[in-house]
């Protein structure tokens, strides 16, 4: 049929145009290569920590050196992680790390050091071993530490000194720290000490209370700002509110970026958290609801609107036939 | 034949445009929903307000849905009255502070223990009952609850309800 | 004076007939607004567009309730206010920004029919005149709508094409603060484009529409084949009951009938986009809020506008704009450009029929290069020779049409 001829010109060159604009170009937008202009393919590794993303970038990078360091490194957590560990004996171990994790507040080299809380819900083990073992090579952010020592969590390394103790004190935080943990908790403690969320009313210093007189309000923001200039001072620039992130970038890049954020931006300061599957999947839940909470309400209301249409359209078509009727 | 196919044909018109309708009357749920008072504005109609720290005798202004609200606390001396709002010990007037008669703010004047409205004459005692002029009806108590020395104006506490039910609140 | 009839009962049939016309309304706008029967459902695409006006006029109407055209308010007035806060804000939203993206698809194809029938040719010229007055209407509308959210997008769009009016190497700075009411776009800017956008322009378009249905009237809609039809002839066996061998249909109820249903397979994409595929439409990047001290990695236009952007890309400055601004005119020239007096479909017309495909592949080649990034010496490469093909074009539709063969009649 001669309509049905025109209608498939119209949606392949409609296709086509949709292809070249969206799909192929934004592929070709954000696409990186390597040296030898190989494209380097950016794939989520399901959120586990092993260092086997960090030794291909030091390959990449052609830094022999690094790469051994790095590979010594995963490989010395992967000893600790199989290490059985005593919780028992890691709280008293937890103490230490409560001398910075204290929840007052108090800005510490950089940051506020975020709540432990719910560490063993939302961080991967192997992620935490590391952490605590060195956290910038963890946190993939060695490049900026001439010397661990200088990351504002350096002188962990002076407090747990061997295997076993660490292993105990991840062990602990995987077992009594890991309690049930909401979305906005799983963001307070992972990404709030650097990242506001003004729609949510939350800066670095947590939840913005109601102040009744304006002075107290001011002086409110006046402290927000200085904290919001030390964590501008350690990290090079302030980190984005995270308001409408989860709509300003695609699930494939937060995923990535999250899980190790070198690999779309190489040289960023923001350091790996090490959330787990499940941790990603609550702090998404939370980006979700502040920045795009009419999703549920637009995916419960789609499919009525489109069944109303096809009832529409063929009831049109029944109405055409009829007055359609002996014209031809 | 011919007038069988009218019928049917109006038929299939009639289906497509009540089809229609019913859409009509779905974009004009959405519509009247986008004119509803936002969360924030309809959250905003809750307001608390502490009176542990009253003077007798002395009119606090208040704003409560963009409107004065007066909280006066009398002193022992005053008259009770059934539209006293009794916090902890302390006997109140609470009333949304707009003659009944066209809406204008009247002033108190402590001397008098009087409410005095400039802009046509009307007065009001301190229990908000209309004493002269043209005020058909007392002061307008708003929803309340009391929560020990707060009010939450916008809610309504039972001490509301039962005024309310004897029909003491305007 | 007319002649009223007492009798007649207010607003009835009769009594609206003596004082407004309604019957004679009635006739020349519907009932006996004759439609050739010879067409296909690309016919629909005017009523399909003057439906998206109406979608987007309405989805727009919500929109203004809650926007705040301020620098500092009008990016959270939107993202947070209407997308959160409003009862169905979100959807509103959705309508318009899907509605303005996809309205273009619908005017490009609905543009490519008429070039593809010979739709503007004699006597039907102000017709196309007409719409290429809708097409710049509804270019200024997407452009000065996309700067209301006030995200990077809409700042760094702003400020590129504001930029275009300096003229090159007239270096007409003054001309564009004017135009910006600012060194950079600011809150004036904002101000005036939002004024633009809800006011100005609209009011412009709906003149155009009411034009635009006007030249259509005496000329009539062309046809699948581009006959000559005499109206008169063919109206008269409708109406005595041959509407079998009439050449003609009503506009309405029959013509319309066929209008709803493909309006119906339209709305069923097109709300299909609103609620689940709307990112080509609302580009992520725009909700990163505006930053005057930071340029996204990539700067494109929305793709409705690409292929004249891509026009402008590869040549040196000067002549890139001549070449960027002859490409935003040109099309008002066609009826006069093409000299054959054939009005009929493309592929009855030989050359015409091949300049005719060349001309939709190389828009659309054009449209992917204005996108990709012109770092790439390929794409850098193509986007070069696609442009130049665009300028060729037009003396090649000289050319060929003053050698086209008269097509005989009742060949």
């Amino acid at each position: 049929m001669r309509e049905l001829k025109i209608l498939a010109v119209v949606v392949f060159f409609s296709l086509l145009t949709y292809y070249l604009v969206e799909p192929y170009a934004h592929h070709e937008m954000h696409k990186k290569v390597d040296a030898d202009g190989n494209e380097i393919k950016i794939e989520s590794r399901g959120f586990v920590y092993d260092g086997a993303a960090d030794v291909e970038e030091a390959e990449r990078a052609g830094d022999k050196e690094l790469v051994a360091k790095k590979k010594a490194f995963w490989s010395d957590v992967k000893k600790i992680s199989k290490l059985k560990g005593n919780a028992t004996a890691g709280e008293a171990g937890f103490g230490m790390c409560m001398g910075c994790h204290n929840g007052a507040n108090m800005n510490m080299g950089g940051v506020i050091p975020p709540s432990l809380d719910h560490a063993g819900a939302i961080y991967e083990k192997d992620y935490l071993i590391a952490l605590i073992k060195d956290p910038a090579m963890a946190s993939n952010v060695d490049h900026k530490y001439a010397d661990t020592m200088t990351h504002p969590m350096g002188s962990i390394k002076t407090m747990f000194t061997d295997d076993q103790s660490i292993a105990d004190v991840v062990a602990y935080l995987m077992t009594k720290k890991a309690g049930e943990v909401t979305p906005k908790e799983a963001f307070s403690e992972a990404c709030m000490r650097c990242h506001a969320m003004r729609y949510a009313k939350t800066t670095q210093l947590g939840d913005t209370p109601k102040f009744k007189h304006e002075k107290d309000a001011l002086a409110h923001k006046i402290k927000v700002i200085e904290e919001q200039d030390m964590v501008k001072a350690y990290m090079g620039k302030l980190p984005p509110d995270l308001s409408m992130i989860i709509r300003a970038r695609g699930a494939h890049f937060m995923e990535t970026f999250i899980e190790n954020p070198q690999t779309q931006l190489p040289g960023t300061s923001m350091p790996r958290v090490g959330l787990s599957h499940e941790g990603y999947e609550k702090v998404k839940e939370y980006l979700t609801e502040i920045g795009d909470p009419s999703k549920k309400h637009r995916e419960e209301v789609g499919p009525w609107v489109i069944l109303f249409f096809i009832i529409f359209t063929i009831l049109a078509y029944l109405w055409k036939k009829e007055k359609w009727r002996g014209h031809h | 034949m011919q007038e069988n196919e009218k019928g049917r044909r109006d038929f299939m018109g009639m289906a497509l445009g009540a089809c229609a309708a019913v859409g009509g009357v779905g974009a004009l749920y959405a519509a009247k929903r986008s004119w509803d008072p936002l969360p924030s504005v309809a959250a905003a109609g809750f307001t608390e307000i502490d009176v542990s720290g009253a003077q007798p005798n002395v009119l606090n202004v208040e704003k409560w849905r963009g409107k004065p609200i007066f909280v006066l606390k009398k002193t022992e001396d005053m008259e009770k009255d059934e539209r006293d709002v009794i916090v902890g010990k302390d006997r109140f007037l609470i009333a949304i502070g707009l003659c009944t008669h066209l809406g204008c703010i009247p002033a108190y004047k402590d001397g008098e223990h009087k409410f005095k409205c400039a802009c046509h004459g009307g007065e009001f005692d301190a229990s908000g009952h209309q004493i002269f002029g043209p005020p058909p009806s007392p002061l307008v108590i708003p929803p309340f609850k009391v929560n020990g020395t707060k009010l939450v104006l916008g809610e309504e506490g039972p001490e509301y309800k039962k005024m309310k039910d004897a029909g003491l609140i305007a | 004076m007319a002649h009223f009839d007492e009798n007649a009962k207010p607003f009835s049939n009769k009594w609206l007939d003596e004082r407004i016309g309604l019957n004679t309304l009635m006739r020349v706008l519907n009932t006996e607004y004759w439609i050739p029967k010879n067409i296909n459902f690309l016919w629909a695409m005017g009523m399909v567009l003057a439906a998206t006006f109406g979608i987007l006029l309405v989805s727009g109407i919500f929109l203004l309730m809650y926007y705040k055209p301020d620098a500092n308010l009008a990016f959270d007035s939107i993202n947070y206010t209407i997308m959160s806060e409003v009862g169905y804000g979100w959807l509103w939203r959705h309508i318009h920004g899907v509605g303005a993206s996809i309205v273009f698809l619908i005017i490009y194809i609905h543009m490519f029919t008429g070039i593809y029938y010979g739709s503007y040719k004699r006597g039907r010229e102000l017709i196309w005149l007409s719409g290429m007055g809708l097409f710049v209407a509804f270019s200024a509308e997407a452009f000065s709508g996309y700067m209301l959210p006030w995200g990077q997008m809409s700042y760094w769009a702003g400020m590129v094409i504001t930029e275009l009016f300096a003229g090159g190497s007239l270096e007409a700075v003054g001309l564009v603060e004017w135009i910006r009411g600012d060194y950079v776009p600011g809150d004036a800017y904002l101000t005036r484009f939002f004024m633009l956008h809800v006011l100005l322009i609209p009011l412009v378009i709906i003149g155009l529409i009411v034009l635009h249905f006007g030249t259509l009237r005496l000329p009539h809609v062309n046809n699948q084949e581009g006959e000559e039809i005499d109206y008169e002839e063919a109206a008269k066996l409708y109406k005595e009951g041959n509407v079998k061998e009439s050449k003609v249909i009503p506009f309405s109820p029959v013509f319309l009938s066929k209008d709803l249903f493909v309006m119906g397979v339209y709305f069923i994409l097109f709300f299909y986009l609103v609620f689940y595929h709307f990112d080509f439409a609302m580009d992520p990047v725009n909700f990163d809020p505006a930053d005057g001290l930071k340029t996204p990695a990539h700067i494109y236009p929305e793709w409705y506008f690409l292929w004249s952007y891509e026009i402008l890309r590869p040549f040196s400055k000067d002549i890139g704009l001549i070449a960027f601004a002859f490409a935003q005119v040109v099309f008002f020239l066609l009826p006069f450009m093409d000299r054959s007096p054939n009005v009929a479909p493309a592929h009855k017309r030989g050359l015409f029929q091949i300049w005719f495909w060349v001309l939709l592949v190389d828009m659309i080649i054009l449209t992917a290069m204005g996108k990709l990034p012109p770092t790439d010496p390929t794409f850098a490469f193509v986007g070069l020779v696609s442009a130049v093909l665009f300028l060729l074009m037009w003396p090649i539709l000289i050319i060929i049409t003053k050698f086209e063969k008269k097509i005989e009649k009742g060949a």
